[in-house]
């Protein structure tokens, strides 16, 4: 079966160790990430992850049941193939001065980038967009001289007005 | 009421029905030993940690309750790690209580610290550090509905000494913990309906009977589909027991040791209903040809297992009473004579090699020993082994027509977890006639908990089936190694001796006559007795099937059998020279 890129959307409890519950479930089971992002959600005790992975359809259903099966946490969705959103973000610090600066900016336009930070002999440049839309502008970046770059890792959501309800959490009960 | 935090574990404890711990003292857990005084639980004071953690294992095996053990801090904690891996493996539910150094010292490095949650992460169902004495109550509370809840298995709670320390509100109240929140696994109608399907187009139908069943109290549900449907039973190691052996419609073990014919029906048959079993690579061989013309029903509380080795057609995933209670009215009712005759085929071949045929040579082999102790106990007695050629030998036979019947380290294959297991299978099962059959290698990993037994003057019978080798191992070694026998010629002491030395009864045997003699004599014996027999020491355990290849590659008993390197036991294979014990 061929495999694909997958991406997950995990709940969790935000609670010390949780995310290394999930990423020891993934080095045990010998599962690859491809990105991984946590973060707060509008819900008090309950983070988000997003989670990419390489994975055939077989596997893609295990993932989220070994992920089911760790205590914490509370909800995982499949979104691979539901209508979504995927961003990522990237720093990138590119060689520039006065005799190329022009051209780079020009560039950055191009992509939507934006210029955070300008010094004599650098521009750092922030993206945001899918990881083609950031790859396409790395690449573009490289002859230039790439001195520094980060990305935060995927993050998606998916489209719609259908509400991603998660009933009755504990936290919730115990909060009330 | 008031209650300090390690007088909270017990009261705990006790609430959860808890009247037996399985521990060792020490630092960080001195406050809950000093309060485990004012409460009527029974403390056993095992030898060595991973002892106690294979005796809570022993005990919710025998029980189908949660076992708990107790240890300290440090090294404590780690000589869990043993125990809990194999209770995870075999979905056994066992609560570990840990000390942990006081919260103000973690991260310190200081005396007796170990990251214990860290390093049980993969090897729990879930764990706990607990550092405030508010959190004690829920926390294991919440740790016994884990491990017994599903597909069972173990739970670690790491409870800081100054949580332990501090005084706190305690109040109970009766209702159930609630552990999750997710959606509850549920069959559905199709689901159900294409398997029925399947039962009933099947021409050459096998149930694979697996610890699930035993697990799930289910074998009353699984007769009962046996008996309208007329599908034979081949069973996992682990479900040994969970369908009566006598049954007419056990064929035995399937896998690495099981039956020939149980292996080729396998190959042949045309579907597969898989109930509480994972299709572990010691059943399946390879697995690409692995029943390969066979359609396969999955029965399994563990979403995470499905299709996980084997590729099913459908799965039923939920409680295995309820999945099997649904399906049972909704198939038809059937026979499989020609099948059956097929199998009754594959079947006679493998009679004819089998040992108990061969004509008595005045050798004692351990499969004799085994089918001796089975005939004298009326296949009545609860089987303890550890892991190895014994072990295969206890499972081929021995044969178990009751549930919880065989406890037996399968997933984790954990050499010194018989006789730890046994009393813990002791003081879930008080009047049950226990029996241990161990190797001699597996016997010296834990026989310190010998001096265990003898302090709580609890009987279990211990065979050790006694080669003079790693016995498991130099059978590779022969087949696969070319008779290197690297590192398993094993030197041990007198067994008789031993045993006498901590006040414990004790014979050899050497000759297949006085097998019955022995077993009576360990049977009257008020306490603990052990039986050193000594057997073939280069006998193999057949049939097998190489690692990883096809199940009807087997290596088969040869026939007529070899006798080279049969005879005498070699004497020099014995640290002591037999004294007057004898």
């Amino acid at each position: 079966m061929s495999t694909t890129m997958r991406t997950f959307i995990a709940y969790v409890d935000d609670r010390p160790g949780v995310l290394n519950r999930v990423v020891s479930l993934f080095r045990r089971r010998a599962y690859n990430i491809e990105s991984l992002t946590v973060g707060r959600t509008d819900r008090d005790g309950i983070s988000r992850i997003t989670l990419v992975m390489e994975a055939d359809d077989d596997a893609a259903l295990r993932i989220a049941a070994n992920l089911y099966k760790l205590v914490n946490v509370i909800r995982v969705e499949d979104i691979t193939h539901a209508a979504k959103l995927s961003r990522d973000l990237a720093l990138v610090k590119v060689r520039a001065d006065q005799t190329n600066r022009a051209h780079v900016l020009q560039i950055a336009e191009v992509f939507r980038a934006r210029v955070v930070d300008v010094a004599p002999s650098a521009l750092m440049i922030e993206i945001t967009g899918t990881q083609e839309k950031i790859d396409g502008l790395v690449e573009v970046l490289r002859p230039f001289g790439i001195l520094e770059m980060v990305r935060t890792g995927a993050i998606a959501m998916t489209r719609g007005a259908e509400e991603r309800e998660l009933p009755a959490l504990i936290n919730d009960e115990a909060a009330a | 009421m008031k209650r300090t935090g390690a007088q909270v574990i017990w009261e705990v404890l006790a609430r959860e029905g808890v009247d037996t711990v399985f521990g060792y003292p020490g630092g960080a857990i001195m406050p809950a030993y000093d309060a485990l005084l004012g409460y009527g639980i029974h403390h056993v004071l095992v030898r060595h940690e991973q002892g106690a953690a294979h005796m809570a294992d022993g005990y919710a095996r025998a029980s189908g309750k949660v076992g708990v053990c107790v240890a300290t801090s440090g090294p404590g904690a780690t000589n869990l790690v043993t125990g809990i891996a194999t209770a995870m493996l075999d979905s056994s539910p066992i609560v570990c209580i840990t000390g942990q150094v006081p919260a103000s010292l973690i991260g310190t490095d200081a005396f007796q610290e170990t990251d214990i949650t860290g390093v049980t992460l993969p090897i729990t169902k879930h764990n706990y550090l607990v550092t405030r004495a508010e959190e004690i109550a829920p926390t294991i509370r919440e740790a016994f509905a884990i491990a017994r809840s599903g597909r069972p298995g173990p739970v670690l709670v790491d409870i800081t000494k100054d949580a332990q320390q501090k005084t706190v509100d305690f109040a109970w109240d009766d209702e159930p913990v609630r552990i999750s929140q997710r959606p509850e696994a549920r069959v559905t109608s199709t689901d159900l309906a294409r398997a029925v399907e399947l039962i009933d187009a099947a021409k050459r139908p096998l149930i694979l009977a697996g610890n699930g069943v035993i697990k799930a109290r289910a074998s009353e549900q699984l007769i009962d589909l046996v008996k309208k449907t007329g599908v034979p039973v081949a069973s996992t190691l682990l479900g040994l027991g969970g369908f009566p052996a006598t049954h007419p419609m056990s064929l035995g073990m399937m896998g690495m040791h099981g039956e020939a014919w149980v292996n080729a029906a396998i190959q042949e048959a045309d579907l597969l209903v898989a109930v509480g079993m994972r299709f572990d690579d010691r059943v399946t061989g390879n697995l690409r040809t692995y029943a390969v013309d066979a359609k396969k029903i999955h029965l399994e509380i563990d979403p995470s297992e499905i299709n996980k080795n084997v590729k099913v057609d459908v799965a039923l995933v939920g409680d295995l009473r309820a999945s099997l209670a649904a399906i049972v009215p909704r198939v038809a009712e059937s026979a499989h004579d020609e099948w059956l005759e097929r199998i009754k085929e594959l079947k006679g071949d493998a009679a004819v090699r089998d040992i108990q045929s061969l004509p008595h040579d005045g050798h004692l082999y351990a499969a004799h020993v085994i089918h001796d102790l089975w005939r004298l106990t009326e296949g009545k007695a609860l089987l303890v082994t550890d892991v190895g050629q014994h072990q295969m030998w206890a499972a081929q036979y021995y044969k178990h027509d009751r549930a919880r019947s065989l406890i037996t380290s399968g997933g984790l294959g954990t050499m010194g977890f018989a006789l730890p297991a046994a009393i813990g299978a002791r003081f879930a099962r008080p009047k049950d006639e226990i029996w241990v059959v161990v190797g001699d290698g597996g016997f010296q990993m834990t026989a310190c908990e010998l001096s265990t037994l003898a302090q709580e003057e609890k009987k279990v019978n211990v065979a050790i089936i006694n080669n003079g080798y790693l016995g498991m191992v130099r059978q590779w070694q022969e087949m696969f190694y070319d008779r290197r026998y690297s590192a398993t010629p094993l030197k041990s002491p007198d067994f008789v001796m031993l045993a006498k030395a901590h006040g414990l009864d004790a014979v050899r045997v050497e000759k297949r006559e006085d097998i019955a003699d022995a077993v009576a004599f360990a049977r009257v014996c008020k306490g603990t007795c052990v039986i050193d027999f000594r057997v073939e020491q280069e006998d193999s355990v057949y049939p097998m099937v190489p690692a990883g290849a096809d199940l009807r590659e087997m290596i088969r008993r040869p026939h007529p059998p070899r006798r080279e390197g049969a005879g005498a036991w070699k004497q020099k294979n014995v640290l002591m020279e037999d004294g007057e014990s004898e």
